[in-house]
């Protein structure tokens, strides 16, 4: 239904320039929903702050919370600062070790990001490109591709993440493993969250192939795979942009239950997860401040990311203009 | 509708070969579990008595088959970790997390809902849309953190409620129940709640959606211009129109609810299932991760296949579409 929009907008600018992107962008549904909608203004600036103070967290923070040499015992367990006995610069105070816990956050979410967008980048690239080949091609390669989807949605996608990454934990080398921690989260979690876009991509794309100007191209002989990227694919765009934005969501989210069980990301490089279960283990030794910031900010990313991609859909979805 | 029945039902099996393949390789990816059960003065001799007592020198074919065979019989082999029967292991702990789940699908209905149905009728009122944003939190918040907030609150802060284990359980048979015994129901109220706060957000996102449908249809404009009551209207004839597919998602989500349980289980201490599991993971105790994988899968395909068998028996047009 709103491919036939977006057909008309697509087809004329991947073949010619047109004025630039800033200007079109303005005069686009989409900029005037936006410019209407203030909780998306709004989680628009908290995610935009927050990516930007975790990617410079090294050049902000007053130190390096996982370098030991930095870490004063005398500095630990301070509560905030604005409580009697804190004390600057450990604005939200810091934990048994002396780490402080706003450097901590910091670098958490750091990393929390990297495997969030690395985790959609990852299943962005396998879902679509098994997504065209099943559209396109159909037959057989379509049902293989499709029933395999099934099974993995059969299973609860929590499941397979704790089952991957506990296998590939015990498989990796000992050395390899604090390394490698980060880059088996992400196949964990792509190997269930790649179904969705490849479902979507191929339920469209099997609609477009048999439309005028695939068989017009087909006719010009120009090769399967530029049709499918080139002319098929950006009109498969609009329902997967929205799908990225809630998976990036649900990506962050996995990743920290994962690592709050104890089996994602080591205490050597602790996401947001890892921190929120060291502060869980002083719930009851009245350090509060240790688990209620990490879970503070972990809530804040992912209500943002979650409130613009309930926007985009909304946005995007033709029905409701 | 036998055919019907039949693919559905193939397809259904088809699903739980794939998830024992999964669960078998993991046996064989982790290792030779002869090397874990020898020790360095077992000779070859021994070595290979073990291996083919264990079946383990047949083709991996061979192996499969028995391994599905055995899980059929509900026999997933020894726990390496404390040397008992994986199945009874999971009977001793499976009452603990079927109470958990049951109690918080019948939270998420209680709440959902109304809240879904109030949020429909007053669409455009602030409190409507205040709900609505706070569903979306509802939605981001990961339970564990739902979890964590309720046990600093009620537990380390009000101390009104424990804020681990389960209490004392009455044993019924083989079934064991926290719900008998005071201390068993104030044990099973957080993690409850904790459990269905995100399936309340599900809910209530659904029937909102369903409600804004069914209220612009005719027979409600009708009941409307007859001069029935809007109250008789919503909860009568609106609501009722929107139950199925609300009936639909609660039974399909059980499944996905017995696996989130582990993360809720693991805030809470409470003894199920999950708590099972993740302590499996962490002393890397294949058979009984292999066994809460095929077993976790099993209910939710087994759910699924029933109410897709149930709406083809309903309506009959999905017998042919979705065939």
């Amino acid at each position: 239904m709103n491919t036939k929009k977006t057909d008309a907008r697509a087809a004329p600018a991947s073949s010619q320039s047109e004025p630039g992107w800033l200007a079109r962008l303005r005069q686009s549904d989409l900029w005037y929903s936006f410019m209407r909608h203030r909780s998306a203004q709004v989680a628009a600036v908290v995610l935009t702050l927050l990516i930007v103070t975790a990617m410079i967290a090294p050049w902000i923070t007053p130190q390096n919370p996982f370098n030991p040499a930095e870490l004063e015992l005398w500095n630990a367990e301070l509560p905030p600062i604005w409580d009697e006995r804190g004390q600057w610069p450990f604005i939200l105070g810091t934990d048994n070790q002396g780490r402080d816990i706003l450097s901590a956050i910091l670098y958490g979410s750091r990393i929390s990001v990297i495997i969030g967008v690395a985790t959609v980048a990852l299943s962005l690239v396998i879902g679509i490109s098994l997504g065209l080949v099943a559209g396109y091609f159909g037959g057989w390669i379509d049902n293989v591709l499709m029933r395999l989807g099934d099974v993995l949605l059969s299973v609860p996608t929590i499941l397979i993440a704790i089952l991957v990454s506990a296998i590939a934990r015990t498989m990796l080398p000992v050395g390899l493993r604090e390394i490698g921690a980060g880059a088996v989260l992400v196949l964990a979690i792509t190997l269930s969250a790649w179904v969705q876009y490849a479902r979507t991509v191929r339920a469209q794309t099997s609609v477009e192939r048999r439309k005028e100007y695939v068989q017009a191209a087909r006719l010009l002989k120009v090769p399967s795979r530029r049709i499918m990227l080139n002319h098929i694919l950006p009109n498969t765009m609009t329902p997967i942009l929205v799908a990225a934005t809630l998976n990036f969501g649900m990506a962050i989210l996995t990743e920290a239950t994962l690592s709050f069980l104890g089996i994602g990301m080591p205490p050597s490089q602790p996401s947001l997860g890892t921190l929120i279960r060291f502060g869980n283990q002083y719930l009851f030794s009245g350090m509060w401040w240790m688990v209620i910031f990490p879970v503070l900010q972990l809530s804040l990313l992912v209500v943002s990311v979650n409130v613009l991609g309930d926007w985009l859909r909304d946005a995007l979805n033709p029905k409701l203009r | 509708m036998i055919v019907f029945l039949i693919k559905r039902l193939a397809n259904a099996a088809l699903v739980m070969l794939v998830v024992a393949l999964m669960a078998f390789m993991i046996f064989r990816f982790v290792g030779d579990p002869v090397e874990l059960m020898v020790n360095e003065q077992t000779t070859q001799a021994e070595r290979d008595a073990l291996r083919s007592r264990l079946g383990l020198d047949q083709p991996v074919m061979v192996q499969y088959a028995r391994f599905v065979l055995n899980a059929m019989q509900g026999d997933f082999g020894i726990s390496y970790r404390n040397q008992q029967s994986v199945m009874a292991l999971i009977a001793e702990r499976f009452p603990a997390t079927m109470e958990l789940v049951l109690l918080a699908t019948l939270i998420s209905l209680v709440v959902g809902v109304p809240l879904g149905v109030i949020t429909a009728i007053h669409r455009g009122r602030w409190f409507s849309e205040s709900l609505q944003f706070l569903s979306i939190i509802g939605v981001s918040l990961p339970s564990f953190v739902i979890g964590i907030l309720l046990i600093l609150v009620f537990a380390v802060s009000l101390g009104w409620l424990p804020a681990f284990g389960r209490g004392e359980v009455v044993q019924l048979g083989w079934w064991s129940t926290g719900l008998l015994t005071h201390s068993g129901r104030m044990a099973i109220i957080l993690p409850a709640v904790a459990l269905s706060f995100y399936q309340i957000t599900l809910v209530m996102r659904l029937v909102r959606a369903e409600m804004l449908e069914v209220l612009r249809s005719d027979f409600v404009k009708f009941a409307r211009a007859r001069g029935v009551p809007a109250r008789l209207i919503h909860y009568r004839h609106a609501l009722r129109n929107c139950l199925m597919p609300v009936v639909t998602m609660t039974a399909m989500n059980i499944g996905a609810l017995i696996a989130f349980a582990l993360v809720t289980e693991t805030v809470f201490q409470w003894p199920g299932m999950g708590l099972l599991f993740i302590q499996a993971v962490t002393f890397a105790d294949i058979p009984v991760m292999a066994a809460y994988l095929v077993i976790v899968s099993f209910i939710f395909v087994a759910l699924n296949t029933i109410v897709d068998i149930a709406y083809a028996i309903i309506d009959p047009r999905l017998r042919d579409a979705n065939g």
